[in-house]
């Protein structure tokens, strides 16, 4: 094991310009997964199969393939239809897309978790179908579904390194181009795997405690 | 897309792949059922150690893991695995730590009146577990780990990163040979998704087989349009436990 701690020292700027970059990717992923899982689970509940059906099939399509590949799917074939986004706007969609389909299925946990009492007593109040859901069914569901959503933002950030291979200069690609450019491979990468646990054990920890008091 | 490069790069990529996950799959089970069951020890040595192997395995991320292993390793211990087998390696010790949350939460799930029943008959620490405990518990454990094997698919995506040739990999050589982005990344992800629902009918009929073994009824599929239900055990073992497993929290 040969540890410099000079290289360790130099690298440590290059590493929180990255944790940046990392952990706004994360955070603009959480809000467009949290956003697009509610649609799909709404449209899940849809009372016509001709929603229902296309958006199952889609989300579990997109489930079951690999994150990577939808990334660099967006990443090389958007190009090609003149639709140009940033590397870092092309990683957050896919990230967003391919959680948001794990999201949807806790929101219709927590959707399915309403007593059907509270469906009945907005349809004798004859409440529209907008507001049934806005001011009577979400407030109530989504609240217990906040430790898990919680969840899937740790999943994102520990994902997010893949952006790097699009070119997103997050904590991964610093690493890279440090071990490109002076061959030194050891501190960075260690750095940079060591920053993840820092912040994603305290973060789960805080999960299970939120779980615990909203009593799951 | 010309011929060559399915005979050349596509098939042998795809087989790549289905090795990768099962080698993968085969090392993370050894070591979910290792951890899990050492998580269990009357020893706080042991609980202490083996919990602290999964918050580190499940708190770092895979690929950088994987570049971990393919960068630092060679430097910093003056040992290089091929390149195959150092990415099972960070697959099988990060997909087995969150595996062993699995075993746990299905050892403890185990009535018990069983263990006490155990106790009563004399039976040792080992073979109540091998006679009693385990054999009640695996079948409770299937169904997340279904869920755990269609990430792992997904996850041996990452070896394409550092230059194993799986499908991934190919995909990205036949882009830079013949620029048809669409088609290429549309057939792959196709492929993915039948390796995704081949494995979720195997572990289904692996399900049912395992259930009749102690004499439980299979679970009967849910509602909701036919795909869904062919594909989502992921939905039934939400319900069945608690344990997420997709793409890495708890």
């Amino acid at each position: 094991m040969s540890w410099n701690w000079d290289v360790a020292k130099d690298f440590l700027p290059e590493l929180g310009n990255g944790l940046l970059i990392t952990l706004e990717a994360t955070a603009l992923g959480s809000v467009l997964a949290f956003a697009l899982g509610l649609v799909w689970a709404m449209a899940f509940r849809s009372p016509t199969r001709f929603i229902r059906w296309p958006v199952a099939a889609v989300v579990e399509f997109i489930r079951n393939t690999p994150l990577l590949v939808q990334l660099f799917f967006f990443y090389y074939v958007l190009p090609t239809w003149d639709i140009k986004f940033s590397a870092l706007t092309t990683g957050v969609i896919a990230l967003g897309l391919h959680y948001s389909t794990y999201t949807a299925e806790v929101y219709r946990a927590g959707i399915d978790g309403v007593p059907k009492g509270q469906w009945e007593a907005a349809t004798a109040l004859s409440l529209s179908r907008g507001r049934t859901w806005t001011a009577v069914i979400l407030p109530q569901a989504i609240r217990r579904v906040v430790p898990a959503l919680g969840n899937y933002v740790i999943a994102m950030l520990k994902d997010s390194p893949m952006l790097a291979l699009i070119g997103v200069v997050d904590m991964l690609q610093k690493a890279r181009a440090e071990g490109a450019s002076s061959f030194q491979y050891i501190e960075p990468y260690t750095m940079v795997g060591i920053a993840f646990i820092v912040i994603a054990y305290p973060a789960s920890l805080l999960m299970r405690a939120l779980e615990r008091r909203l009593g799951h | 897309m010309t011929a060559g490069l399915w005979e050349n790069w596509l098939l042998p990529g795809v087989w790549i792949t289905i090795q990768l996950t099962l080698y993968s799959a085969v090392f993370a089970a050894v070591v979910a059922f290792g951890i899990g069951i050492a998580r269990t020890s009357r020893l706080w040595i042991v609980r202490f150690l083996t919990g602290f192997y999964v918050e580190v395995f499940r708190g770092t991320s895979a690929l950088v893991l994987m570049f971990w292993l393919f960068f630092v390793m060679p430097l910093a211990f003056q040992f290089q695995l091929v390149p195959m087998w150092a990415a099972v390696l960070a697959l099988g010790l990060t997909y087995g730590a969150y595996g062993s949350e699995i075993v746990r939460g299905g050892i403890a799930a185990v009535a018990p009146a069983q263990r006490e029943a155990a106790i009563a008959l004399s039976f040792t620490p080992a073979q109540r577990m091998r006679r009693v405990i385990l054999p009640q518990a695996i079948p409770e454990m299937i169904p997340p780990f279904n869920n755990l094997l269609i990430e792992l698919l997904k996850a041996t995506a990452l070896v394409s990163a550092v230059s194993v040739a799986d499908i991934t990999f190919a995909a990205q050589l036949s882009r830079l040979a013949t620029g048809d982005s669409l088609e290429i990344y549309a057939i792959i992800l196709v492929l993915y998704f039948v390796l995704a629902f081949v494995l979720t009918r195997l572990m289904r009929l692996l399900e049912r087989r395992a259930k009749a073994g102690i004499g439980q009824a299979p679970v009967k599929s849910g509602k909701g349009p036919l795909i869904t239900r062919k594909l989502s055990a992921r939905q039934e073992a939400e319900q069945s436990s608690n344990i997420i497993t997709a793409g890495g929290a708890q």
